[in-house]
């Protein structure tokens, strides 16, 4: 990328006032990830390792190395590589309809595709047993077309279950991060290559694939290590006899209260994040160049042919077969009652009502913990409005630096070199590490934060940052520096060619970053169970404080919980997607 | 059109930072920051588990008789819960901790968190409840683990439910039976030990592994087996591991009143296991003279009495009345499996290991 440099480098004053400016500037994020990241997960090793139980009979590096660990750290990778290949592979069709063409619901479907990002996995397993179970839509059509007795297929607890809860719920990160940035690059590029004679296969294979990888690479990054530390999937979906290091490391953490071996496990989980993030960071290097960047809108048209209307018709039809269909069966669930699966022998006829809702808003036993769903709206809201300013507000400058082009041995361009892994790290970090981390670190004045309502946005962001940087990222490197040098020549200040060449150009990856920020903390239930007040509750935890009492109504007012869950958080990436931060195609 | 651009954007940027103003200006204003900040002397900070409730007028009678304000601190399941009061040792967030149950207890007690609090109140309270004799934790309410069934299964398929857990291998029972996974779950853990209780150390996993060949269900958590595999929530097992009040909690969270529970628990001799909660001043308290009174006012009546509503446990004070509800509906076992709170500390972690190598592979 060398003979890209900005020639106003070659200037030495401004050069080094530049880069002083962004050193400074490079303060701000590690700061803030040295205090609330790498402090508390210090704090909290030290104190595992220095303070062991004294019923550990085997010593830590013993038990890492028997077989059972082994498998567990076997399995983990490998349902999280056949994870991640999964969803690219269902991804890449979607991302290329809502990137190449305009259609009526389009935003509406995007946010729908959102959803499942935040819904709580026990929210999902109702869903998919609705739908799949042994009870389910489809066994109970097919026992009734065959005239069967016994349900044809049972999904849970099985790899496969993993897997496709796995799909549903990342979809959404190809779907936006592929998406968008193949809704940016320039038509005319596959043009050229058909016009010469290459079969649309050819065109894509080499043309079109070069120029996503640095997408395509992001989402899998980042997709890839949600499988990796997946939690709630594999304990509810996969059932007893899967286990991945994040599943482990709650059992030694809460179960055995073994904190050297959940520290132990906790720091190999990190080391491969950090392996993966450094293998991603090489890959990543050789694919990215600056491209033109275009307009979404002038790339994308109307479904015209007839074959280009039967594609989109089978890729909506299966997307909605796949992400909404399970949604519309909760949310029917919510409002249907009686009958059917209770199994009873006065089997009356399901009818519909709003039962569940009304009962959310009554406190029958004037419990003092009673949670009024606006309350917990509220409260959700306001902890997803902190997270994403919060994230954004780190995440713009972290990835304008990284973004920065430099010479290759300048201090800049080491500390990106040396940063740019360490950011991911709190994406691999395990909810209950993390959880108790805060609390053990910030427990005596100054900061005494143990019992403020700030520690919950604060975990969000920790996860929400490195999501927001990775999102940014391929946009800002494909610009163009003849663009900046161009506007520098012209006199613009750094900040001016923030505003408005960067900026404008990567406005779309804003939205997709401040959308994922905003999901990561609607739907978090791990870290925020262990942080939050019990005046302050978010969604999911009303949700769950719901499910773990017996009898239809709690059950039934868990699911209602999950459907306003499930409003909130379209409407919420509905009006996130209006701000539009300055799109090019806009002027 | 450039000068177009910048102005339309600064437009947004404007609005977007008035955005977060305002959102934060109604953050800032939420309850919490309205209320007068207490003196420390008077705030009484409780440390418990997600399960945790009680009626508002019963706590604010509390606050009425002594003057004091309680806060609540709840951090995720038992386990969560302990673990955080155990790495904040010697500078602990809260003066009382409740909610540690006898499977924990030996594991709380070596870590050495709570001190010694004689309530006079212990004197109304039977001995078996009391497992610590130097009265660091004190007993406040217990719970069965006992298998529930689907009556409208067996009433259907002219069936009686099992009496004893050997006939749960019986050939009548195969594929019937759904339990929790106990390295992940507290009645899971409490079912094990039952098995623990009744056929020792030395043979409890030659009777897993017939309810292995009699199609014995595991799944990890209590929600996936109660509302998804057990049959009386749409699921296809009619059997499972829950406790002797959940048919109760049936009646009062029915969607439409109902008279009889649709399920109902096994509390036949030796087939249930009992857990006690206990509760214990915090060593490096704050204020341990308001913690002894909260303790002394969670063994007396009103708290006891208000208890099985609202958590869905029985009082350990004899003079505390139980609810209709209870009285109609919950049968208290005569003989529960006993594993007393020592072995359970010293074994938790070998048991639970050979269980998993035997039913789990």
């Amino acid at each position: 990328m060398d003979q890209h440099r900005p020639s106003l480098n070659r200037t030495p004053v401004r050069g080094y006032w530049r880069e002083k400016g962004s050193l400074i500037l490079w303060m701000l994020p590690l700061l803030f990830l040295t205090l609330f990241y790498f402090y508390p997960l210090g704090k909290i090793s030290l104190l595992a390792f220095t303070h062991p139980p004294q019923s550990t009979a085997t010593p830590i590096w013993e038990a890492i190395r028997s077989d059972y660990f082994l498998r567990i750290i076997g399995f983990t990778f490998g349902q999280a590589i056949l994870s991640t290949f999964l969803t690219l592979l269902s991804g890449l069709p979607v991302a290329y309809l809502f990137a190449r063409y305009q259609f009526p619901g389009k935003t509406f479907l995007r946010s729908l595709t959102g959803i499942p990002f935040v819904l709580p996995t026990l929210v999902v397993a109702a869903a998919f047993n609705a739908l799949f179970g042994p009870r389910g839509w489809i066994n109970l059509f097919l026992m009734a077309a065959f005239g069967l007795n016994n349900p044809v297929f049972t999904l849970t607890n099985s790899l496969t279950a993993i897997l496709i809860a796995h799909v549903f719920y990342n979809l959404t990160i190809v779907i936006r991060l592929v998406g968008d940035y193949w809704s940016r690059l320039d038509t005319r590029l596959p043009q050229v290559g058909r016009m010469l004679g290459a079969t649309n296969w050819q065109t894509f294979w080499r043309i079109t694939f070069p120029l996503l990888r640095p997408a395509l690479l992001t989402a899998a990054l980042l997709v890839m290590i949600f499988d990796f530390t997946s939690f709630g999937v594999i304990l509810v979906l996969g059932g007893p006899r899967f286990a991945t290091l994040e599943v482990e490391i709650y059992y030694q953490a809460t179960g055995l209260l073994n904190m050297p071996m959940a520290m132990a496990l906790s720091l190999i989980q990190l080391s491969c994040t950090l392996a993966m993030t450094i293998l991603y960071s090489r890959l990543s290097a050789r694919v990215s160049q600056p491209i033109n960047l275009k307009s979404a809108s002038q790339n994308q048209r109307q479904l015209i042919h007839h074959r280009e209307k039967i594609m989109a018709g089978l890729i909506i039809f299966s997307l909605i077969a796949f992400q909404v269909l399970p949604l519309v069966g909760l949310a029917l669930r919510s409002v249907t009652h009686a009958g059917l699966e209770r199994g009873q022998t006065t089997t009356s006829t399901p009818y519909l009502s709003l039962t569940y809702y009304r009962e959310l808003f009554i406190n029958p036993r004037e419990s003092l913990f009673y949670i009024p769903p606006s309350k917990a709206v509220f409260v959700s809201l306001s902890y997803a409005i902190i997270t994403v300013m919060m994230s954004l507000l780190l995440g713009l400058p972290t990835a304008w630096l990284l973004a920065k082009p430099g010479q290759n041995q300048s201090l800049l361009k080491k500390i990106q070199r040396f940063v740019e892994p360490l950011l991911m790290l709190p994406l691999g970090t395990s909810a209950v590490t993390m959880g108790l981390g805060l609390l053990v670190a910030f427990d005596r004045p100054p900061l005494d934060l143990r019992a403020s309502p700030i520690l919950v946005p604060l975990a969000h962001t920790l996860v929400a940052f490195p999501f927001v940087v990775r999102s940014l990222l391929p946009a800002w490197r494909s610009i163009r520096p003849q663009l900046h040098r161009a506007a520098a020549i012209l006199g613009a200040n750094p900040l001016q060619i923030i505003l408005r060449i960067d900026l404008p150009l990567i406005g779309r990856a804003v939205i997709v970053a401040g959308v994922f920020a905003f999901s990561i903390s609607l739907g978090e239930f791990g870290a925020t169970a262990l942080l939050a007040r019990p005046e302050f509750p978010t969604i999911p935890i009303a949700i769950y404080r719901y499910l773990s009492q017996p009898g239809e109504l709690n059950y039934g007012e868990a699911l209602a919980l999950s459907v306003i869950l499930m409003l909130v958080t379209a409407s919420g990436m509905i009006a996130i997607e209006r701000l539009r931060v300055g799109e090019i195609g806009e002027f | 059109m450039i000068n177009l651009l910048s102005t339309n954007l600064i437009k947004r940027v404007q609005s977007l930072i008035a955005l977060l103003i305002l959102v934060s200006m109604v953050f800032a204003c939420s309850p919490q920051a309205s209320s007068p900040p207490p003196t420390e002397s008077n705030i009484l900070t409780v440390m418990t588990h997600d399960s945790f409730a009680a009626t508002e007028s019963v706590i604010k009678k509390f606050e009425d008789q002594t003057g004091a304000i309680v806060k609540f601190i709840k951090a995720g399941d038992t386990g969560s819960a302990l673990n955080k009061a155990i790495l904040a040792k010697g500078n602990p967030l809260a003066d009382v901790f409740y909610g540690v149950d006898n499977t924990f207890l030996s594991r709380a007690i070596q870590e050495d968190i709570f001190q010694p609090y004689d309530s006079p109140l212990l004197k109304e309270i039977p001995e078996k409840f009391q497992l610590d004799p130097q009265k660091r934790l004190l007993p406040v309410d217990y719970g069965d683990v006992c298998l529930n069934y689907d009556k409208n299964y067996f009433s259907q398929h002219s069936l009686q439910p099992p009496k004893s857990l050997d006939d749960l291998t019986k050939a009548d029972y195969k594929s019937m039976l759904v339990v929790e996974n106990p390295a992940l779950s507290s009645p899971g853990l409490a079912f094990l030990l039952t098995t623990i209780g009744v056929y020792g150390a030395d043979h409890y996993l030659d009777y897993w592994k017939e309810l292995v060949s009699n199609d014995v269900k595991v799944v990890n958590d209590w929600e996936s087996a109660y509302y998804t595999e057990f049959s009386a929530h749409g699921g296809t097992r009619p059997i499972v591991v829950s406790y002797n009040s959940s048919p109760p909690a049936e009646v009062v969270f029915a969607e439409t009143p109902i008279s009889e529970p649709p399920t109902a628990a096994i509390t036949a001799n030796r087939t249930c296991f009992r857990q006690i909660e206990f509760v214990g001043v915090l060593q490096g308290a704050k204020n341990i003279h308001l913690a002894q009174k909260w303790i002394d006012f969670m063994l007396g009546v009103d708290f006891q009495s208000d208890m099985p509503l609202q958590m869905f446990v029985f009082p350990v004070n004899p003079n505390a009345p139980l609810p209709e509800q209870f009285q109609k509906f919950v049968v208290i076992p005569q003989e529960t499996a006993q594993v007393d709170a020592k072995s359970i500390g010293e074994n938790r972690d070998k048991w639970i290991q050979e269980w998993t190598s035997t039913v789990l592979h």
